[in-house]
């Protein structure tokens, strides 16, 4: 594997379980599903209002008024719930989805998440991202551990504007796991023959190393 | 009441300047696309309040009534999917008021539903807090989100009745029963509508008491698809 997302994406998979309720944010948490175990039995929640959200549709078989949150054409897995907007905020900011994973432009080393805007940039949209990353039990960050620029994304406090506060559970670069543990970011595991000084050199966040 | 059968222009004739108005949809799915057309081709109401997801895209949907000046103030979750409403933001062009999306939705609910505001955990001390009072719950911050209400909402549904009942399809959902329950003036865009007792009571989504208005739809998804939607 040499494409970082794909590395990432793999790596994130396996922080999935049977059973749980995931919501996969766009980019490359949206590799995820193509990386599953095939005994992992997930359900995918989409915030456009979709529980059991199946596979892209095969060329000819898209139904136009069935897509994710990504506005992309999905499927229907079987068992799977529609439902309204209201509704489906509800269930995620009552904390009803285990998991979402979604990128980050920045994380801190005290789990905060800035995803949402570039000051100055062209975008202005905040989508679910806010309820998701507040609202949803176990929140998983998959990013590249630096930006094109090479400027690390992993941070001893964000600099953009903030999603949420304290919120981030995991993060997974194309070299490293991180876990907050407690209030303390903790490198568990090194990536795809990385080592433990590329990923000190590419990570400003302070953390302490407990590779398993 | 029992809704009143109505044609597109008819009914968006009612709309005055300076109205607010909600209109459905998640991007161009969901949205009453014959409504906002006859919106935008026979209409002049103009200073409107638009409270939408999207603020439509670049030239198509509600995109064509940024482009024609009639937006004063847009109030949405993700406007980045309409450059052109970015630029009209940023620029002081139009007024905005950017909402999370759950926020937004539970704010049209709250409208529908006689709640005079909730205070919620999502945003707190972000960007998006400024001008919200904030209290602690449970030691968790939480801001206060006041409830919106519109003039007029415009809602699709794919299935509905001679009497005004709704019912939704897939995710064409979205904030169509919400905003349908939210407008003072609710005007709903039906793809097939069916004499009463169309189909059974308890799959209705939208019971008739909150439509005032229902349309045939005549303009579809599979239409206005060009793109990318």
């Amino acid at each position: 594997m040499t494409d970082a997302r794909d590395v990432i994406a793999a790596r994130a998979a396996q922080e999935l379980h049977s059973g749980e309720v995931v919501n996969l944010g766009i980019g490359i948490p949206n590799r995820i599903p193509g990386f599953l175990d095939p005994d992992v039995e997930i359900f995918l929640h989409t915030e456009n209002g979709l529980l059991g959200v199946g596979p892209r549709p095969a060329e000819g078989e898209v139904d136009l008024e069935l897509i994710d949150a990504g506005k992309k054409p999905v499927t229907l897995m079987p068992g799977a719930a529609a439902f309204d907007s209201a509704s489906s905020f509800a269930m995620i900011r009552g904390g009803h989805v285990d998991t979402v994973v979604l990128g980050a432009l920045e994380v801190s080393e005290t789990g905060d998440i800035a995803n949402w805007m570039i000051p100055g940039g062209k975008a202005l949209g905040v989508g679910g991202a806010m309820d998701l990353v507040t609202g949803a039990k176990r929140v998983i960050v998959t990013m590249t551990a630096t930006t094109p620029a090479g400027e690390p994304k992993l941070v001893p406090a964000c600099t953009l504007p903030l999603t949420a506060s304290g919120v981030v559970k995991v993060v997974i670069t194309e070299h490293a796991v991180f876990r907050l543990v407690g209030n303390e970011l903790v490198l568990t595991e090194l990536l795809d023959g990385a080592t433990a000084e590329t990923v000190a050199a590419e990570t400003s966040a302070r953390y302490r190393v407990a590779l398993s | 009441m029992a809704a009143t059968r109505s044609t597109a222009i008819e009914a968006i004739a009612e709309i005055p300047d300076g109205a607010t108005i909600m209109v459905g949809g998640f991007g161009l799915v969901g949205a009453p696309l014959t409504l906002i057309d006859a919106l935008v081709e026979h209409s002049t109401a103009t200073d409107l309040t638009i409270i939408s997801n999207n603020t439509g895209e670049a030239g198509r949907g509600l995109g064509l009534l940024l482009r024609q000046g009639r937006i004063k103030k847009a109030i949405a979750s993700f406007f980045t999917s309409n450059p052109e409403a970015v630029e009209a933001a940023m620029t002081g062009a139009i007024d905005y008021e950017l909402l999370p999306q759950g926020t937004l939705a539970e704010a049209i609910r709250a409208g529908g539903a006689g709640i005079g505001g909730f205070y919620t955990p999502v945003g707190a001390r972000t960007e998006l807090a400024k001008g919200h009072e904030e209290r602690i719950i449970d030691g968790v911050p939480h801001i206060l989100q006041a409830p919106l209400r519109a003039d007029v909402s415009l809602v699709y549904a794919t299935w509905g009745d001679e009497l005004g009942n709704l019912r939704y399809r897939r995710t064409a959902q979205n904030f169509n029963p919400a905003m349908a329950s939210a407008g003072a003036l609710t005007i709903a865009e039906v793809a097939e509508i069916r004499p009463v007792d169309g189909f059974a009571p308890e799959d209705v989504h939208t019971p008739h008491l909150y439509v005032n208005r229902l349309v045939q739809s005549t303009l579809s998804l599979a239409d206005v698809q060009g793109a990318g939607a």
